[in-house]
C-alpha cells in the first residue's frame, strides 16, 4: 500500500467529528463520503486521493459506536488509519471490515502532513519514501489479520455457516 | 486466584471454566438490542451475504430511538425497513412508537436486563446495563449483523479496573458528578478496553437509576464495559420486572485488577464537564455566570425519573430565565407517564421549559433542539465533541439534572445547591 499521510496530531479524533450525526439517517458509503471529517476539516476532501492515509493521535475514533465512521473514511478514499492508539468499538469495526487501523505510537509526531508512505501490514512496518525512515509497528493479531484476508467479519461467518 | 464478574461471566459464555484478560473468546450472546440508526446497516449486510434467519427471535429486542419519531423521510424509511424485517424474521419483542424510548433507560424498564447476562447492541452507551450486573457493551453494525446471524461474538478479555468510591455524596452532588469526576481524574482513554467495576460505600447507597448514570458514562473514558455488583436493590429492581431466570455472579475478594482507583466523594463538588471532551472536568463554580442559551434535560444517562424528580424540586415555582430555552425529554413511555402523574411535567409546563416525546434527540444532534454556530447548551447528556449536538460552532457542558435545572432558571450555569 502506498500513498499520501494527512496527519491531525490531535488526540480523542471522535466518530462525531469524523461523520456528523446528522448524515446518520443514511448508510451508503459513497454519501457519507461525501461528509467525511467536515467538522473538522473543511478541506479535508479536496486534499484525499485515493489510497491514502490518515494518521494521527492518541484515542482514534472514540465516542458513539456508528460504523459510519469507517465507511465514510473508506468511501473517501482512505486506505488505513495510522494512530498511537484507537478507541476500542472504532477498531472492532475497523478489523470486521477488513480495513486496517494500524497501531503505531509516535506516528502523529514523526510522520509529515503529505509525506509519502509504504506500508507493509504482515511486516508491521511504515516506509516513510519523504523522510527516507522506517518505523516498525506491532503487526495485527493473528486473528484480525485473518479477518482482513477474508474481507471481514461477515465474509468469515458466512463462510462457517456453510 | 479468583475471577472478576466480567471474567465470570465471560468465561460461562464462552462454556469455559475460567478467562484470562487477553482471551479471545466466542461468546453465546443473550440479548441483542436494536435501534434505527445501527440496525439498517445491519440488516443489509445479513441480506448481502444470503442469511436469511436471524438466530434466534427471542434474543432480538427492537427500540427504535436515535430519529424517533421519524424527523424525516430518511429516517422514516429506516425504521420502515427494520418494522418489515421484524415482521418478516417473526421478531415479536419491538418497541414501536406508543411504547418507546431511549434504548439504554427502556431496555431494564422492561425487564430484558438481568444479571449474569451477555447484552450488545450497535450503540456505544450498552455499557449502562453493567449497572445490574450484566457484561455488556457496544459494538458496531457488523458485530450487530454476526451476533443476529449466529448468537454469538468475539472478545477479547478485559482488564478490569476498580474503583471504590467511599464517603458520603454531599447534597446537591449526584452520581452523575461522580462519574464525570472519574473521567475527569483518568481521561477520555483512561479506561482505555478495559471493564470498569464500581463498587464501595457510595455505589451501595446510590439507587439502581444513579448506577445506570455511571455505568453509561465508561464509554466516556473508553471503557469496553461498566459494571456494578449485584445486589439486594438490584434483585428487586429485576424481581418487579420479569419473572426470567438468571444467575448473580460476584467478584471474588482476591480477583485481580489491572488498577484500582479510590475515590472519596465527601468533599465533591457539582462539577460540569467543559467543551469539547467529556474530560474536561470542573467545579461547577469555576463555571457559574457562563450565558446558556438552552438547557437540555434528557437521554440515556439522565432522563429517568429520578433526575426529573431532581430538576423538577428545583424549577417548583420559579421560571426558566428569559433568553434561555429548556427542553425536558423524559427518557420512555412510562417515565414520560409516570412524571406525568407525579406532577413534574406541571411543574416544567409552568416553569416555561417544554416537554418533549421520548428520543435520543437532540443528545446527538439528531433533531428537537438543535443549536445554532455560537450557541451553548448545558446539558444532563453525555458528550460534548465538537458539533454534538448541533452546528461545530456551537459549545456543550455536560453536568447532572440539578445543574441544568439550576442554570436554566439563572439563565447561566448555576451551582445547584443554592436552590435546593
Amino acid at each position: 500500500m502506498e500513498g499520501n499521510a494527512h496527519v491531525y496530531q490531535n488526540n480523542h479524533i471522535n466518530t462525531d467529528e469524523i461523520i456528523p450525526a446528522r448524515y446518520l439517517n443514511c448508510d451508503q458509503e459513497a454519501e457519507l463520503a461525501g461528509h467525511a471529517m467536515e467538522d473538522i476539516d473543511v478541506d479535508f476532501l479536496k486534499k484525499v486521493k485515493t489510497g491514502d492515509f490518515i494518521v494521527s493521535g492518541d484515542d482514534f475514533g472514540c465516542g458513539s459506536s456508528r460504523e459510519h465512521a469507517v465507511w465514510a473514511l473508506r468511501g473517501a478514499g482512505i486506505r488505513a488509519v495510522i494512530a498511537n492508539s484507537f478507541a476500542r468499538i472504532f477498531y472492532r469495526n475497523c478489523i470486521n471490515n477488513g480495513f486496517p487501523a494500524i497501531e503505531c505510537p509516535g506516528a502523529a509526531q514523526a510522520i509529515r502532513d503529505g509525506d509519502r508512505l509504504e506500508i507493509d501490514l504482515a511486516a508491521g512496518q511504515i516506509v516513510n519514501l519523504s523522510q527516507n525512515q522506517t518505523v516498525q509497528f506491532r503487526p495485527l493479531p493473528d486473528f484480525a489479520r485473518e479477518m482482513i484476508a477474508a474481507g471481514g467479519l461477515m465474509a468469515q461467518i458466512k463462510k462457517e455457516l456453510k | 486466584m479468583g475471577a472478576t464478574i466480567t471474567e465470570k461471566i465471560l468465561a460461562v459464555h464462552s462454556a469455559r471454566e475460567k478467562v484470562t484478560p487477553g482471551d479471545l473468546v466466542n461468546c453465546e450472546i443473550d440479548t441483542i438490542m436494536c435501534h434505527d440508526v445501527t440496525t439498517t446497516p445491519a440488516i443489509d449486510m445479513l441480506e448481502k451475504y444470503g442469511i436469511k434467519d436471524v438466530c434466534d427471535p427471542e434474543r432480538i429486542v427492537i427500540m427504535p430511538d436515535h430519529f424517533v419519531p421519524n424527523k424525516d423521510i430518511k429516517s422514516a424509511e429506516m425504521v420502515a425497513k427494520i418494522r418489515r424485517w421484524a415482521k418478516a424474521q417473526n421478531i415479536r419483542q419491538f418497541f414501536d412508537l406508543g411504547r418507546h424510548g431511549v434504548c439504554h433507560a427502556l431496555l431494564p424498564e422492561q425487564g430484558f436486563v438481568t444479571p449474569g447476562k451477555t447484552i450488545i447492541c450497535g450503540d456505544s452507551h450498552t455499557c449502562t446495563h453493567g449497572a445490574l450486573g450484566a457484561f455488556s457493551t457496544g459494538v458496531g453494525s457488523t458485530d450487530l449483523a454476526a451476533t443476529l446471524a449466529t448468537g454469538k461474538l468475539w472478545f477479547k478479555v478485559p482488564e478490569s479496573q476498580r474503583f471504590i468510591v467511599s464517603g458520603h455524596l454531599p447534597e446537591g452532588v449526584y452520581a452523575k458528578d461522580i462519574i464525570l469526576q472519574i473521567i475527569g481524574q483518568i481521561g477520555v482513554d483512561g479506561a482505555l478496553y478495559k471493564a470498569m467495576e464500581f463498587c464501595g460505600e457510595v455505589i451501595d447507597e446510590l439507587s439502581v437509576e444513579g448506577r445506570m448514570t455511571i455505568c453509561n458514562m465508561a464509554i466516556e473514558a473508553g471503557g469496553k464495559s461498566g459494571v456494578i455488583n449485584p445486589d439486594a436493590k438490584t434483585l428487586e429492581y429485576v424481581r418487579t420486572r420479569t419473572d426470567t431466570k438468571f444467575t448473580v455472579y460476584r467478584s471474588d475478594a482476591d480477583a485481580q485488577y489491572a488498577q484500582t482507583f479510590e475515590i472519596n466523594v465527601s468533599d465533591l463538588e457539582p462539577v460540569v464537564a467543559f467543551p469539547h471532551l467529556p474530560g474536561n472536568v470542573k467545579p461547577v463554580r469555576l463555571a457559574a455566570g457562563i450565558p446558556v442559551d438552552q438547557a437540555y434535560l434528557g437521554s440515556c444517562t439522565n432522563g429517568r425519573i429520578e433526575d426529573l424528580r431532581v430538576a423538577a424540586q428545583i424549577l417548583k415555582g420559579r421560571v426558566v430565565a428569559v433568553g434561555t430555552r429548556m427542553i425536558v425529554v423524559p427518557a420512555t413511555t412510562e417515565i414520560w407517564k409516570q412524571a406525568n402523574r407525579e406532577g413534574l411535567l406541571d411543574i416544567f409546563m409552568a416553569a416555561g421549559a417544554t416537554v418533549s416525546t421520548p428520543t435520543c434527540g437532540a443528545c446527538l444532534g439528531g433533531h428537537m433542539g438543535i443549536l445554532a454556530a455560537g450557541e451553548r447548551c448545558i446539558s444532563s447528556t453525555n458528550r460534548n465533541f465538537v458539533g454534538r449536538m448541533g452546528s461545530p460552532k456551537s459549545e456543550v457542558y455536560l453536568a447532572s439534572p440539578a445543574t441544568v435545572a439550576a442554570s436554566a432558571m439563572a439563565g447561566k450555569i448555576a451551582d445547584p445547591r443554592q436552590y435546593l
